[in-house]
């Protein structure tokens, strides 16, 4: 094989056009080379000899054959699984650490350092909802500046507008915690499962957003936030406090996230302006994508080993036991959320609002109930959990 | 197996040295060969060691050899070159030259300044200085031989003399630079020297440079084992491929020492080795 470089140096790219003539000649095969470029042989010797190939001048021609280490360097090379999720075996039970970074379905060099991620087992985080779930997030991403109505006039009476900023300061910091607790576990999984670990960074975004919009809406009228109680922390710092990631996924998404739901389309439906109203229909649509993430991979992990939802159920006792001497919802959100829905202090308003509010905690109950049955608890178990489910909603 | 370690002496030139000579010692520990590595700060230091009986196998510089060797012969022992790297035969140096100056051949360097590396270096200063002298121009005579001297007693290992040697040409400090024929492409590709600013003037004939030395009465078993090790190394093994690439190889070849003849011609024109071996012989009596 002959290789004219005509008069390109190795100073602008001639190795790559030798390198495509070295991997298509044959075994043993000589590639001569000729060139014009001025330091031709010099790189070319240097090179051939730091690269592991024969070099020779022959009559003033210099021929260079193929050496070993090219394809001894990739002897041991594997595909971390198949790029295809949907084909046969792409997503491997356990991809080894060894693959570390690698997209699925590179070739891995062999020799490649073992990283150090917790959860690489495929039971324990995949779905297979995973990608069709990122891309509807990535799909659904809204701009806080833009997609509400920041600049609508309103005017509140006193005491609402105190009501709102106070809902607004428990949801922003409810929603501190949904952002920390995907963003921790985020790191520890297996890059192997890309989809998943998308769907956690999105989440975690969403969070971001969320925690924007509360904290605009709050301070829209108002200077101050309102108020943080230690029961409410408490609660909160049992999930991000929860080393397992089955476990924190079960209380945050299903559990507390779940009841989010019915919270925050309730603020919609009772919101006394429209910016409130839209930071909370916009959460809401946010947080049906993180339960339905949360539900779809613990259906599947529950399937693989069914032991899994005593670990959960015994959980939430232990949770609760461990929240049972704390004071849960803060007095001040719940009065907060009664006033909201009533409008005014009049008598039958508040009458109406607290019912209101009555039926929320009715629909929170029977969507967590309803889940946990989607996940395969028994009717008693469901109507328990649900029960004992912190106070503090999330 | 004798369970004393086989003793290896190397000169510290860059922190990853000691890298690289703890994954061979895990390496020939897994492989049944008790060894272990002693630093030097400098190659005189470790030829003096290893006559002392300090260490077992120098990882000698081609100066080192030729020092080693010389003093072997002074005092009526024998040294042997037993592995070298396949990246330290056939290396060439080039002088070189700005583009737009007016130095075009080694005739043109007469009453110029020439950029060298560490007067050590024999790559960077004694072989390429040895040569300009053979095509005619005598150093410090007919130029001015102007040094770069980074890590004295490292023989050039350290690639620092090089690259200000090859700035200095730049900024138009000299006229012409001396540096290993792989260097003057690693500077482009890096951009020490911007593509096409350079031009060779001379290139040296081929040479080779470093190996493992032993000296007659170290422990046979043990140095012939070590050889084995090293030529069974496969750029095909990851453990075995990330050492190799360290240190900058594929694969170890059998030692030669024909390669130095143009090295030693270098260091008996400029008389470079006497005063070393003249002393260490002394203290070896």
């Amino acid at each position: 094989m002959h290789l004219d470089l005509k008069a390109l140096g190795f100073d602008r790219g001639a190795a790559i056009l030798l390198k495509r003539a070295l991997r298509m000649a044959a075994d043993g095969e000589a590639v001569t080379v000729a060139g014009s470029a001025p330091e031709l042989l010099v790189h070319l010797r240097a090179w051939c000899r730091a690269e592991g190939h024969d070099f020779n001048l022959s009559e003033g021609v210099a021929v260079v054959k193929r050496g070993p280490a090219g394809a001894q360097r990739w002897a041991g090379a594997e595909r971390a699984g198949l790029a295809d999720r949907l084909a046969p075996k792409a997503i491997v039970e356990a991809p080894p650490q060894r693959w570390g970074l690698a997209a699925r379905g590179a070739l891995v060099e062999a020799g490649s350092p073992d990283f150090h991620f917790a959860l690489a087992r495929k039971e324990e985080v995949w779905s297979p909802d995973a990608a069709r779930i990122y891309a509807q997030a990535a799909g659904s991403q809204w701009d806080p500046a833009t997609a509400i109505p920041w600049n609508a006039e309103f005017d509140l009476p006193a005491d609402v507008e105190d009501a709102v900023v106070q809902i607004m300061t428990y949801l922003v910091e409810n929603e501190m915690a949904a952002m920390i607790v995907p963003s921790r576990f985020l790191a520890q999984l297996h890059p192997h499962f890309r989809e998943a670990m998308q769907v956690l960074a999105i989440q975690a975004a969403d969070e971001a957003r969320h925690v924007e919009v509360f904290t605009r809406r709050a301070l829209l009228k108002r200077s101050e936030f309102g108020l943080s109680t230690a029961g409410g922390q408490a609660s909160l710092q049992t999930l991000v406090d929860e080393p397992d990631f089955a476990v924190a996924s079960f209380l945050l998404s299903v559990l507390g996230e779940g009841t989010f739901l019915s919270l925050l389309w309730f603020i919609e439906h009772f919101a006394p302006d429209p910016v409130t109203a839209a930071v909370s229909r916009l959460a809401a649509q946010d947080e049906a994508r993180h339960v339905a993430f949360g539900m779809s991979h613990l259906r599947e992990h529950i399937n693989a080993d069914p032991s899994v939802r005593d670990r959960l159920a015994n959980a939430v006792r232990r949770r609760h036991e461990m929240l049972r001497h704390t004071a849960g919802l803060n007095a001040e959100v719940f009065d907060s959320l009664v006033l909201m829905a009533a409008g005014s202090w009049d008598v039958a308003d508040v009458t109406r609002g607290h019912d209101q509010v009555a039926v929320l905690l009715q629909d929170m109950h029977a969507g967590r109930s309803k889940r946990l049955l989607q996940l395969g608890f028994t009717a008693g178990e469901a109507e328990e959990l649900s029960s004992l489910h912190t106070r503090n909603f999330m | 197996m004798n369970q004393t370690p086989l003793l290896l002496g190397a000169v510290a030139y860059d922190p990853k040295v000691v890298t690289i000579w703890d994954g061979f010692q895990q390496y020939f520990a897994e492989h049944g060969l008790p060894f272990d590595y002693i630093l030097y700060t400098n190659y005189e230091r470790q030829v003096e060691a290893h006559f002392a009986g300090n260490i077992h196998v120098a990882w000698n510089s081609p100066l080192a050899w030729l020092q080693s060797e010389r003093l072997a012969r002074s005092v009526g022992r024998r040294a042997e070159a037993i592995c070298m790297r396949d990246t330290d035969r056939d290396l060439t140096s080039v002088v070189i030259a700005r583009n737009d100056g007016a130095i075009r051949t080694i005739g043109d360097l007469k009453g110029r300044r020439v950029a060298v590396g560490a007067n050590d270096s024999p790559q960077a200063t004694l072989i390429p200085l040895h040569y300009i002298a053979q095509l005619g121009l005598e150093p410090h005579r007919d130029f001015e031989v102007v040094e770069f001297d980074v890590l004295r007693g490292k023989h050039g290992d350290h690639i620092g003399g090089e690259r200000d040697a090859a700035r200095a040409l730049l900024r138009g400090e000299c006229d012409a630079a001396c540096l290993i024929d792989g260097n003057h492409l690693l500077f482009i590709q890096e951009g020490t020297l911007p593509s096409g600013a350079t031009r060779g003037i001379a290139q040296t004939p081929a040479y080779d440079h470093c190996n493992f030395t032993v000296l007659d009465g170290g422990p046979a078993d043990a140095i012939a084992r070590f050889r084995e090790l090293l030529l069974e190394m496969s750029y095909a093994d990851p453990q075995v491929r990330r050492l190799l690439d360290l240190e900058g190889l594929k694969r170890w070849l059998p030692g030669r020492t024909e390669g130095y003849a143009l090295l030693s011609a270098a260091v008996e024109r400029f008389g470079y080795l006497e005063p070393f071996v003249t002393a260490a012989a002394a203290r070896c009596t």
